[in-house]
């Protein structure tokens, strides 16, 4: 590891995220080759936090851009203010100008109104533009996210070529709900971003939950760890571990196997179906409280 | 590259991106030149800094991500003994004649060196592209061989033209699919932007109303094919069924099962028959064994229901219900499978038969969980499944 990003690490860290080597890198690599990075895993391992973290590391705007099925260069993009231009056209019409210097008026970038992506490339500041759950998107929105990713340049057929003031570092994260199109992966950085392991949990536990007691900490990760190897629908992510660790320091709770029936009712912070819940029996929480403590 | 001494390290990194193009990894030079410059960037002092930078820009997708420390390794630690045996495995293709005897083999046909069996076999797949394109068959199609059980066609002829229809069902069904609508229940909004801009025209006086309506999208379908031994007599044409429907409807997916789950999509998409049906007859090996219906749902469920499936999903099976896992398997399967399809829809060959009651343990755990159940025994059966999809 050399300085640079050990550097990197530590900056990151104070910004309440810890990262591992791997994501390090490719945070570094990223900023360095100004290529956009691609975040793929489970949901609850923390993709989006990079986003957020790297925004604050930096002290500048994170823009997102949540993807759905849908999603048209409209709400993501831009969009002009059909109001204001409606208004604008009968507020000259008895003033004797001419049709085409309405035009050019109400078609102007006081009218647009600029969505995320827009937004993002005539930032003077380079923001963090984080892309969500990119897999959500339509394939047709894939393509034109392509071409700005490459270009950073958005043509506005009424005004012409917007060209990118700054090149915003760009994350883009996916859940693989559909596979990407490879022109995409090809463009990005990519990186995989697995469950915390043990130590790496540890971490963002004590930093994130103010004042918890180490061996209640140590226990509380010991017990996500082995409830993630459980048959579960839903795995709990680094989120769901911050929500429970909170609600057993409010409850008091010092020794996971001693006060078990708090444990077992909530554990809701944990599980999110019902399906889990079942299949998460009191004995099955003695077994992992067992094993944490 | 600590260990690159004998040759400069671009010929050495150029290498390593051949090497993982051989891998299976879409790269291309633009790519030996980002590792280049990755590894400029990094500057790391050790291997493995270099390995973590190198992962990050030369993988695409999460399998890449778990293979490349191997392929790394095998690189930088050992050179060529991977790669060269890699090199071979991709060459491998089976001959013709070994295609055809796989095939038959794996569509459980009785004697698969009888050589007029074999050609017969290529030939009723080998149909011209565009063969879907002859409108509604359904309704013109009244030969005596529709309407017969699946079992009973014998003849080499037979089989071949029974193929044939169950492709050209399946490309008959997508495209009147395609051309549905649907009304919109609260009218379709204006759309501002082309008003406006039509009005300038109009001196500012919006006249000509644009409207915008939700496009059409098409349902998905995911077809899970039971190819297990008691299926034996009709998988071959459900399988042809599901080429046509695969080959033709890009939001559909097809999975075949046994004993294990495998996902046949690509394979049917094959354009050249002749290659679709050797990459199936390698995937179907252990083809007409038991069946294990209840465990191939939850593999399908965890591996591939988040891709395969969306609000608008068809989950059709087709099988006859004999399982060999226990019934309460499959009900809990289907419950949560139920929750990420829309539908799910049970064709069901013996249910053709006359006096038939879904007696097998698992159709009737399933019973009460379907949305639709229909017999699919003979050809017509099958081309009556379109308007059940119109349905749902």
């Amino acid at each position: 590891m050399t300085a640079a990003l050990d550097d990197l690490k530590t900056r990151l860290a104070d910004t309440g995220f810890i990262a591992d080597d791997q994501i390090a890198v490719a945070i570094d690599l990223s900023m360095k080759l100004e290529r956009p990075l691609l975040l793929e895993g489970a949901a609850g391992v923390g993709k989006t936090e990079v986003a957020k973290a790297l925004a604050d590391m930096l002290g500048v705007r994170l823009i997102r851009l949540q993807c759905y099925e849908g999603l048209d260069a409209a709400s993501a993009i831009y969009e002009w203010n059909y109001q204001r231009q409606l208004l604008a056209i009968k507020a000259h019409e008895g003033s004797g100008e001419t049709a085409e210097a309405i035009e050019e008026k109400i078609f102007s970038e006081t009218y647009l109104l600029k969505r995320p992506l827009l937004t993002a490339i005539s930032t003077a500041v380079p923001p963090v533009l984080l892309i969500d759950e990119i897999d959500r998107a339509d394939t047709e929105f894939e393509a034109y996210l392509l071409e700005l990713l490459s270009d950073f340049q958005v043509s506005v057929p009424e005004i012409g070529t917007i060209e990118a003031v700054s090149r915003p570092h760009v994350i883009l994260t996916s859940n693989g709900t559909r596979d990407l199109s490879d022109a995409l992966r090809r463009r990005c950085l990519y990186s995989y971003v697995e469950f915390p392991d043990r130590a790496k949990e540890l971490a963002i536990l004590k930093r994130r939950v103010e004042d918890i007691e180490e061996q209640l900490a140590r226990q509380i990760v010991a017990f996500v760890q082995a409830l993630r190897q459980e048959d579960l629908e839903k795995v709990p992510g680094i989120a769901e571990t911050l929500d429970w660790a909170a609600a057993l320091a409010n409850l008091d709770v010092r020794v996971l196997s001693e006060s078990l029936e708090t444990v077992q009712s909530t554990l809701i912070c944990l599980l999110k179906t019902e399906h889990d819940l079942k299949a998460v029996q009191p004995e099955v929480t003695a077994r992992l409280a067992g094993r944490a403590a | 590259m600590t260990d690159a001494v004998s040759s400069p390290i671009t010929d050495r990194v150029a290498g390593f991106v051949g090497h993982l193009r051989l891998n299976g990894f879409a790269l291309g030079p633009a790519e030996s030149e980002l590792a280049l410059n990755v590894l400029d960037a990094v500057g790391a002092p050790d291997a493995d800094g270099d390995r973590r930078a190198l992962k990050t820009a030369l993988c695409a997708d999460h399998d890449q991500w778990q293979r490349f420390d191997d392929l790394f390794e095998a690189y930088w630690h050992a050179r060529g003994r991977v790669r060269e045996r890699l090199v071979e495995r991709d060459d491998i293709r089976p001959a013709k004649s070994a295609v055809a005897s796989l095939w038959d083999r794996s569509l459980g046909r009785a004697e698969a060196d009888d050589a007029d069996q074999r050609a017969s076999t290529s030939e009723a797949v080998d149909e011209p592209e565009g063969d879907g394109g002859h409108g509604r068959l359904v309704a013109s199609r009244q030969s005596t061989m529709f309407r017969r059980d699946l079992r009973e066609i014998a003849e080499r002829d037979e089989i071949a033209e029974a193929e044939r229809l169950a492709y050209r069902l399946a490309s008959a069904i997508r495209i009147n699919r395609s051309r549905r609508r649907r009304a919109a229940p609260r009218g379709e909004p204006i759309d501002l932007r082309r008003t406006l801009r039509a009005s300038l025209a109009r001196g500012g006086e919006p006249v000509d109303l644009y409207r915008r309506r939700r496009p059409v999208r098409p349902v998905r379908v995911v077809l899970l094919l039971d190819v297990s031994g008691s299926m034996q007599a009709y998988s071959r044409y459900f399988l042809q069924f599901a080429r046509g429907l695969v080959g033709g409807w890009y939001e559909a997916e097809a999975f075949i099962f046994h004993t294990r789950l495998i996902k046949v999509s690509d394979a049917l998409r094959e354009r050249d028959p002749l290659r679709a049906m050797a990459r199936l007859s390698l995937m179907t090996q252990g083809i007409g064994g038991g069946t294990r219906i209840g465990d191939s749902l939850r593999v399908f469920k965890d591996r591939h229901a988040a891709s395969a499936l969306n609000s608008r999903s068809v989950v059709m099976i087709l099988s006859d219900g004999y399982d060999t896992g226990a019934p309460e398997v499959i009900e809990r399967e289907l419950t949560r499978l139920k929750k990420k399809a829309r539908r799910i829809v049970w064709l069901n060959p013996l249910a053709g038969w006359k006096g038939y009651e879904p007696v097998a343990r698992a159709m009737t755990a399933a019973m009460p969980l379907l949305d639709g159940f229909a017999p699919v025994t003979t050809l017509e059966d099958l081309a009556r499944i379109e308007p059940m999809l119109e349905r749902l």
